[in-house]
C-alpha cells in the first residue's frame, strides 16, 4: 500500500479581520498533522493568526472550458457598477 | 542555476492550439494547472521544478553541516531558520510541481536514482565557518539572480512559489554577508579564512548559471514559454557586476587576474569558470556527490517507517470516527 501522505489546501488568515486566503499546499497524513505542518511551512515570518486545511481531493473547482459560459453573462451586465448612472451634482453625496 | 541545463521537451500537437497556447503567453497571461497545455511545456516545466526543488532540499546539507558547530547561539538560531527556509522552499517548488501530474514520491524516486538532478553548487563542501558566510553571500545571491525574474514564469504555481521564495531570500544573502563581514574585519587569520572562502566558491558559483546557452535550441524554447527569462550569460554577468564592489568592500579579492571593469560593455570582463570540472561535477564526479546522496537516500530510508506509522494511525483513527458516528 503506498504510504504517500494526502495533499491538502492550506488557507491563512493573515490579520485580524481578513478573510483566510488560499497559499498553497501540503503532504500530511491527517487534518491535526496538516495543521502543525502549514504552520511550519506558511507562518515562520508572522503571516498568520489562524489556519484552515481541507483536503484537495474535496475541493470542486469549476472546469477552464467553463470560463465562457460562467463568467462572460456578467460582462454586458454593464448597470451593476453604481458608475453606470450619472447622478446631478446638486442631489448630494450619493 | 538551481536548475541548470534544463533540456526542453519536443512538442508536436495541433499547430492551431499550439498558437493559441503561445498568444496567451505572450500576452502575459499566466497558465494554470488544469488548463489546456502542451506535454512538452509540461514536461519541461516537471523538470525544471523538480530539479529546483531538489537543489533547496540538497542545499540544505552543506549548511546543516555546521548548524551544532555555529561560533554563537545567535549564529546557530540564523543559520537554523535559513536551512528551515530551504526545506519550506523545497516544499513549495515540490507541489508547484505536482500540480502538473507528477507524485511527490515520484519526484524523490527520481533524485535517488539520479534520473534527476540538483544544482552543481551543492557538491562542493563547507570546510569552515566562513565558508558558511560564502555560501550565503555568494550561492543564494546567485540564486536570487535567477529567481527574481522567475516571479513573471509563465506557470502560475511556479510563479507563486518563486514570489514566496523571494521574500525569503534576501534574509539568506544578507547574513552570509554579515558573516564575511564579521571574519574580514577580524583578526589576519579569520579574514585570511574569509579570502580562502571566497576563493574556493567564486567559480562554482559563476557555474550554477549553466555554461553559454545563447545558441541553445533548449532555452530558445524555454524562453518563448517564459519559463526561462534571461540567458544564462545574463545572469552571470550582472550577478558578477553587483558582486565585484561587495567584495571590494571586505577588502576581499576576486580570484581572477583578468578581472577588469570595460568602459564600453558597462559590466566587468572575467574569467569563464573550468567547464570540464563542471561537467565532471554534474556527471556525479564532485567532491561531494556520493555524500550528499547518501545523505539522502539515508533519510528516505530512515523515514520509511515514520511516514508509513503515522498514515497507519491516521487510518485508525478514521475508521474509529465513523464507528462511533
Ligand atoms: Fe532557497
Ligand atoms: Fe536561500
Amino acid at each position: 500500500m503506498s504510504s504517500e501522505w494526502p495533499l491538502w489546501e492550506i488557507f491563512i488568515r493573515g490579520q485580524h479581520g481578513l478573510n483566510h486566503r488560499h497559499v498553497g499546499s501540503l503532504h500530511a497524513p491527517d487534518a491535526e498533522m496538516a495543521v502543525k505542518h502549514a504552520r511550519d511551512v506558511y507562518t515562520r515570518r508572522n503571516e498568520g493568526v489562524s489556519i484552515w486545511v481541507v483536503p484537495s481531493a474535496a475541493i470542486t473547482a469549476s472546469s477552464p472550458s467553463e470560463k465562457g459560459p460562467l463568467f462572460e453573462p456578467s460582462n454586458s451586465k454593464v448597470y451593476r457598477p453604481p458608475t453606470f448612472f450619472d447622478i446631478p451634482e446638486e442631489v448630494g453625496k450619493m | 542555476m538551481y536548475a541548470q541545463m534544463v533540456k526542453s521537451e519536443a512538442t508536436n500537437e495541433d499547430p492551431e492550439k499550439l498558437a493559441a497556447f503561445q498568444a496567451r503567453i505572450d500576452a502575459g497571461e499566466k497558465i494554470e494547472p488544469k488548463e489546456w497545455m502542451p506535454e512538452g511545456y509540461r514536461k519541461t516545466l516537471i523538470r525544471q521544478i523538480g530539479q529546483h526543488a531538489h537543489s533547496e532540499i540538497v542545499g540544505q546539507l552543506p549548511e546543516g553541516n555546521w548548524i551544532t558547530r555555529a561560533p554563537t547561539l545567535e549564529r546557530m538560531a540564523i543559520l537554523l531558520a535559513k536551512v528551515q527556509d530551504e526545506a519550506g522552499h523545497g516544499l513549495y517548488l515540490y507541489c508547484a510541481a505536482e500540480t502538473l501530474g507528477v507524485s511527490r514520491d515520484e519526484l524523490t524516486e527520481a533524485l535517488l536514482s539520479g534520473k534527476m538532478k540538483y544544482s552543481s553548487i551543492f557538491n562542493y563542501p563547507t570546510l569552515n565557518w566562513a565558508d558558511i558566510g560564502a555560501v550565503g553571500w555568494l550561492v543564494d545571491g546567485a540564486a536570487i539572480m535567477n529567481q527574481v525574474p522567475l516571479q513573471r514564469t509563465s506557470f502560475g504555481p511556479y510563479s507563486r512559489a518563486m514570489i514566496r521564495i523571494c521574500k525569503e531570500e534576501s534574509f539568506h544573502q544578507r547574513q552570509g554577508y554579515d558573516i564575511m563581514m564579521k571574519m574580514a574585519q577580524g583578526t589576519p587569520e579569520q579574514k585570511a579564512m574569509a579570502q580562502d572562502a571566497l576563493n574556493r566558491f567564486w567559480y562554482p558559483s559563476l557555474m550554477m548559471f549553466g555554461p553559454s546557452d545563447k545558441d541553445s535550441v533548449h532555452s530558445a524554447q524555454s524562453m518563448a514559454w517564459k519559463i526561462k527569462i534571461n540567458t544564462n550569460d545574463e545572469l552571470r554577468q550582472k550577478f558578477v557586476d553587483q558582486t565585484v564592489p561587495q567584495a571590494e568592500y571586505l577588502g576581499l579579492t576576486i580570484p581572477d587576474p583578468e578581472l577588469r571593469w570595460n568602459e564600453e560593455k558597462g559590466g566587468y570582463d572575467f574569467s569563464e569558470p573550468d567547464w570540464s570540472e563542471f561537467f565532471e561535477v554534474i556527471k556525479g564526479n564532485g567532491p561531494c556527490n556520493a555524500e550528499r546522496m547518501e545523505a539522502r537516500q539515508k533519510a528516505w530510508d530512515d523515514g520509511a517507517w515514520f511516514r508509513e506509522g503515522l498514515m497507519a494511525h491516521a487510518r485508525k483513527r478514521a475508521a474509529a470516527k465513523v464507528a462511533a458516528e
